[in-house]
């Protein structure tokens, strides 16, 4: 289930790299820094990548999951610091 | 194309008549409310569901993209009352109120917005009361629910300006529907007379507002609360 949610995570950020300026995501691995603390998204990029992964994640695992959460914003414990952080909280999001 | 519309509330009353209304005009409806649809029509969507259950809301918006692809519109309507002095309000009754009128609003905006930033359009209509702007006595947790709503309305509208989403917010005066069955006749009068035109709303009333809040021309008029009647804050 991880190395699924980590290819919809990545497949959907290699989408979003093409549509935002100067391909800021280069390359996305598990590794790749999103929001906050040198990530290359800002919160406005960051919700296109939410809104879009909540689908994928649901015609996926046929799951309506909301990506929504107090630490969202927080530059340390954001779930979306990275793509390993946001894997982890996806997965127990469905396991819930 | 089609336009699609999401209202809220649609089993009766003013919900009911919108979305009848939309119907006509060749609109595709997606409704809701607690209870069983009383809407038949091809293009009409009835889902049975309370507004603050998030699951479902959730459910309902991604089955309506599923199928529509797309949400054009989306209007608040669904919304409680409760007419009390605040020193005998229940907590219950705070607690169902604000869920009804201000998260209610809150998930469908949420939700619903998702949709409108992808097809980078969309046009959300709030409902507020002139009992807000009135701080009308007796009416304290419902106007304050409403409150909520107008400050959300005015601060979510700058969040999704730059997705061509514009977010306003209509305040009726009372209308004769089941909302206000069970207010005293002297207060609904005491109400009307603190209006500048001192009669009921009316159906047409709330229509023609919400009709130049979602016209494609409006793509500038965003954050903003008319009340009817010529009341103001």
């Amino acid at each position: 289930m991880t190395e699924k949610i980590e290819k919809i995570i990545v497949n959907s950020l290699i989408e979003l790299n093409e549509e935002l300026e100067g391909n800021p995501l280069g390359s996305p691995t598990k590794e790749t820094k999103l929001y906050g603390g040198g990530g290359a998204l800002d919160s406005l990029a960051l919700v296109s990548f939410i809104t879009d992964l909540e689908e994928r994640i649901s015609d996926e695992f046929d799951e309506d999951i909301v990506l929504a959460d107090e630490k969202a914003m927080s530059q340390r414990t954001s779930p979306f610091r990275n793509v390993k952080s946001l894997t982890i909280y996806i997965q127990k999001l469905l396991e819930e | 194309m089609k336009k699609v519309i999401l209202i809220t509330g649609t089993r009766k009353g003013i919900g009911k008549e919108l979305a009848e209304y939309y119907l006509s005009l060749g609109c595709v409806v997606i409704g809701c409310s607690r209870g069983p649809g009383t809407i038949v029509n091809s293009d009409y969507r009835h889902h049975e569901l309370d507004v603050s259950n998030e699951k479902n809301v959730v459910k309902m918006v991604r089955a309506t993209k599923k199928e529509f692809s797309r949400i054009d519109i989306l209007l608040n309507n669904a919304g409680i009352a409760s007419m009390n002095h605040f020193l005998t309000t229940s907590y219950n009754t705070v607690q169902n109120i604000f869920n009804t009128n201000f998260l209610g609003t809150f998930i469908f905006s949420r939700e619903v917005s998702k949709v409108m930033m992808k097809q980078k359009y969309g046009r959300i209509v709030n409902y507020t009361t002139v009992a807000s702007a009135l701080r009308l006595e007796g009416e304290a947790v419902y106007a304050a629910s409403k409150g909520a709503i107008e400050n959300f309305t005015q601060t979510i509208s700058k969040e999704v300006a730059p997705y061509n989403i514009t977010v306003n917010a209509i305040g009726p005066t009372p209308v004769e529907t089941d909302l206000i069955k069970t207010v005293p006749k002297d207060k609904i009068a005491a109400l009307l007379d603190k209006q500048a035109i001192k009669r009921f709303g009316t159906f047409e009333d709330i229509k023609n507002v919400i009709d130049f809040f979602i016209d494609d021309k409006s793509e500038f008029i965003t954050g903003q609360i008319i009340y009817l009647g010529g009341i103001h804050n």
